[in-house]
């Protein structure tokens, strides 16, 4: 509109869409894709035999060879198969059954279907849906959606944003007055906060599952960004399976996986799937009617995902290149993470939890009285009014805490740790900047 | 399970998928698409410039098919698809009514959620023609509307008729709020295509009856009788000017899973809507962004779908060719389909106008009838099944897309490759007369 900023360009850290900030795609990806895509290039002597295998695969598991078919709705039963393979051997030889695959339109899809299938009764019997706050807002927007009672359990940010059985207990007691928890959504590594569930903990939550007869959904879409020394990603499968028969055969999981993150960063191809554990027979008939409505997952999607789960290994043509395409993202990443914690801690009235995977920095920041005023006379929540002036004043774009839920009186914003290294230490001093002078001015 | 059939292989004339049958994609449009996945590719010297240039602006539009998108989608390929529909209308279209979609079924559901509301006695009704495509029913189903029937004219080529419109609305309103119409034109699994009186007859009683009409013209492209033309209910609503263009709210449906082009598993697709609030609007808006964005690469392959090559350009040749040949060959089994079929006493068969599927009637005699009531199954489910087990050859029962009580049909594509269609008519011609003369 004209109007003068004192910036030259708006930053985007509010979105977790690694390409969008110049991250690159991982060739052999791309590759396999673009041959499915146009199989012309089979004849290429420009793409590496590895490409082409994976490709032809792919392609012979399509109607008619192309990825113009519909697929299945469950999704290509070669992927599938590749998609069992790759969660047994990451769970350390936990099995998989690929008829408990379902390939899915991004992580958003499954999550939103498995939901569906979940949310019933009215009144006093209406499901309840446990999620974590903060949460990513697909919960409570789909929740909305779906007419199911939104039931939050706070976790506990003194403890890097660790999960507290106690705290999940006093929620579903709480919650029990007025609807039918049923439902127990985790987010490991978690968003926006960042965390990484350690082993106990995650026994902890299944168990409690068990004793309270929950359904476990576990959003595991971060399980390649875990940066922390000492921090490691467990699968709420292989947890459940390691903890017994009892467990193992009783508990309901769905856990679920997307090409949008890691080191892959597709989320344009809206590509992802769903592991069911232990879900009846009958609801597994109903949760393919209920997919079939909207026809197949992106097939273009779905051979992403596979490439994803059946990468290049050691010996073949593309190992070399794809390992360092890959451990130079994730590299990056958790040097970003470092960066951004011990940035923002230097920061008067800025604390920021460790960053131990995902993708965003949450850092709490102090409101003063003043601005908490102002905020309220502009009818803004504090930390949306923070952001807006941070907008303005700088053009750095991050999301108030606000939008993923908060303890009361508490304020965060969430920041992606996406842009490059060098635009990423401008940004971390101009935040820095300009919350000493808002500090100052607000006094 | 090592039975062995008289039949070498299964022939799936069930669903409406070209490319599973052998229909080949559009050269052009693949090459556009595997440049924006792969961009290293604009080095290669075996595609053309003109793919590359279609490529470059759209990979500066989108910033990188591995990025999200807009919700409603990426604003250069909504601004195509409303000049493709300025185009097509000759009305004026605007990006901002025109959403991006995860395939057209994706963008039906999201206007059905919009307009499904009330309880009891006001929950909302939606018009849908008997017989339908499926995705209606469900979504009704999903959504705990109240779906409420219209018959199509057999007897009239399957012509929509308003009287029967009128006593369905009449008839619904004593038990629910019929708020919405749904038509599908060309029609599926029908096949016919509305006149353009026709259309403005249906557009004039939604006025009157203040219906939201959703117009689902995913089979646009594939018109394929003499005297038969594609009149889009946009163009026909804004010719017949105030105050139906001012009033009458409009959702049109289209994909790139039909036509020519057969893209089915892009899962690609766009609806446009006209005289919406824009409160309703906006939620829209919100309601699409749940689930994020379509797939980047889908909503790539629509660009080029909505702004092909034109003349002069390196590739507009070769694109012609290959859309006349995959358009006339599908006239020309939808011409052999109604011949051969309305050469066997007991089976009739409307004209094919357009669309992918012949959907003939069958009479089925009493014994039969009755042996598929002693199996629990509806009686051309039963002969479907007879037909599946002896020929290999799989269509799906009437029953599935709802006929008038007492009637039986089947829906059969028309896209296996000619020289199999033609076996395949003559296979399932014989099927029938046995089975008749067996079951009288």
């Amino acid at each position: 509109q004209g109007i003068k900023k004192p910036f030259t360009e708006v930053i985007k850290a509010n979105i977790g869409d690694a390409h969008a900030m110049g991250q690159r795609p991982i060739t052999f990806l791309r590759q396999v894709v673009a041959l499915c895509t146009y199989p012309n290039l089979l004849d290429s002597p420009s793409f590496p035999e590895d490409a082409k295998k994976r490709a032809r695969r792919i392609l012979q598991g399509c109607g008619g060879n192309s990825l113009g078919s519909y697929s299945a709705s469950q999704g290509i039963n070669c992927i599938r198969e590749d998609v069992a393979s790759y969660i047994k051997r990451r769970d350390g030889g936990v099995p998989a059954d690929p008829d408990n695959i379902y390939l899915t339109t991004g992580a958003s899809d499954g999550i939103a279907t498995i939901l569906k299938i979940l949310v019933s009764g009215g009144g006093k019997s209406r499901t309840g849906v446990m999620i974590p706050i903060p949460q990513y807002p697909l919960y409570s927007a789909a929740i909305s959606e779906l007419d199911a009672i939104q039931v939050n359990y706070y976790l506990d940010e003194e403890n890097c944003w660790a999960l507290d059985v106690n705290e999940l207990r006093r929620s579903l007691n709480e919650a029990k007055a007025y609807c039918n928890p049923k439902v127990l959504c985790i987010i490991n590594p978690g968003n926006p906060t960042g965390q990484v569930q350690n082993r106990k903990c995650i026994e902890d939550v299944i168990h409690f599952a068990w004793e309270e007869k929950l359904f476990l959904l576990a959003d595991e879409v971060y399980q390649d960004n875990v940066y922390s020394e000492g921090c490691q990603f467990h699968s709420f499968k292989k947890i459940l399976y390691e903890m017994g028969p009892e467990y193992y055969n009783n508990v309901e999981l769905a856990s679920f996986h997307s090409t949008s993150k890691g080191y892959m960063g597709e989320c344009g191809y809206r590509g992802g799937y769903m592991e069911v554990i232990n879900l009846h027979p009958e609801i597994k008939g109903q949760l393919v009617k209920l997919l079939s409505v909207r026809l197949c997952p992106p097939v273009s999607g779905q051979a992403a995902m596979d490439i994803v789960v059946n990468p290049p290994i050691p010996g073949e043509e593309s190992y070399s290149q794809f390992i360092k395409e890959k451990e130079s993202v994730l590299n990056n990443l958790a040097k970003k993470a470092k960066l951004t914690e011990d940035m923002f801690n230097t920061v008067p009235g800025i604390h920021c939890n460790p960053l131990q995977g995902a993708m965003y920095a949450f850092p709490r920041i102090f409101i003063p009285s003043k601005a908490i005023e102002e905020a309220k006379a502009h009818k803004m929540a504090p930390d949306m009014f923070y952001c807006m002036k941070l907008l303005e004043e700088t053009g750095i774009c991050v999301v108030p805490g606000s939008g993923f839920g908060q303890r009361e009186g508490s304020y965060h914003f969430r920041m992606t740790i996406l842009p490059p290294v060098e635009k990423l230490k401008i940004l971390l001093e101009k935040v820095k900047d300009f919350h000493i002078k808002f500090l100052e001015k607000y006094a | 399970q090592g039975v062995p059939k008289p039949f070498t292989e299964v022939i799936k004339a069930n669903i409406g998928d070209a490319h599973a049958m052998g229909q080949k994609p559009i050269t052009f449009l693949r090459q556009v698409t595997a440049l924006c996945l792969y961009p290293e590719l604009l080095a290669n010297s075996t595609i053309p410039e003109d793919a590359k240039a279609r490529a470059r602006r759209l990979l500066a539009a989108c910033g990188g098919v591995g990025s999200y998108s807009a919700s409603p989608g990426i604003p250069l390929v909504r601004e195509n698809v409303a000049r493709f529909l300025q185009r097509r209308d000759g009305v004026p279209a605007r990006a901002n009514n025109v959403f991006l979609s995860t395939g057209a079924s994706d963008a039906i559901v999201s206007i059905l959620k919009l307009l499904v509301s009330g309880e009891g006695r006001s929950r909302t009704g939606v018009l849908v023609p008997i017989p339908q495509y499926p995705l209606y029913s469900a979504a009704i189903a999903e959504l705990s509307a109240v779906q409420l029937n219209y018959y199509l004219d057999e007897e009239n080529c399957w012509a929509l008729d308003v009287a029967e419109l009128r006593r369905a609305v009449t008839e619904g309103r004593r038990h629910c709020c019929p708020r919405v119409l749904c038509i599908i034109n060309p029609g599926n699994p029908t096949g016919q295509v509305q006149s353009h009186q026709c259309i403005k007859d249906v557009i004039k009683f939604a006025y009157e009856e203040k219906l939201f009409l959703m117009a689902d013209e995913v089979y646009q492209d594939n018109i394929y009788a003499k005297g038969s033309a594609f009149h889009s209910f946009k163009k026909v609503l804004f010719e017949m000017g105030p105050p139906y263009s001012e009033v009458v709210e409009l959702a049109s449906f289209h994909s790139v899973s039909k036509g020519f082009m057969g893209e089915c598993g892009f899962r690609s697709g766009f609806v446009e809507v006209v005289n919406m609030d824009p409160e309703v609007q906006q939620e829209l808006n919100k309601l699409v962004s749940v689930r994020l964005c379509p797939p980047v690469p889908g909503q790539v392959l629509l660009d080029v779908v909505v702004d092909p090559p034109q003349p002069g350009d390196p590739s507009y040749e070769l694109f012609m060719t290959e859309k006349q040949e995959v358009l006339g060959a599908l006239a020309h089994k939808a011409r052999l389909t109604e011949e051969i079929f309305n050469r066997v006493p007991g089976i009739r068969c409307n004209p094919v106008q357009g669309a992918m599927y012949s959907f003939p009637r069958i009479e089925l005699p009493p014994r039969a009838r009755a042996a598929a009531e002693a199996q629990g199954q509806a009686p051309d489910m039963f002969f479907c099944m007879k037909l599946l087990d002896e020929t290999g050859i799989c269509v799906v029962p009437g029953s599935g897309f709802g006929q008038r009580e007492g009637t039986f049909h089947f829906r059969m594509t028309i896209l296996p490759p000619t020289e199999k269609l033609q076996i395949l008519l003559e296979k399932l011609s014989s099927f029938y007369s046995k089975f008749v003369k067996e079951f009288s």
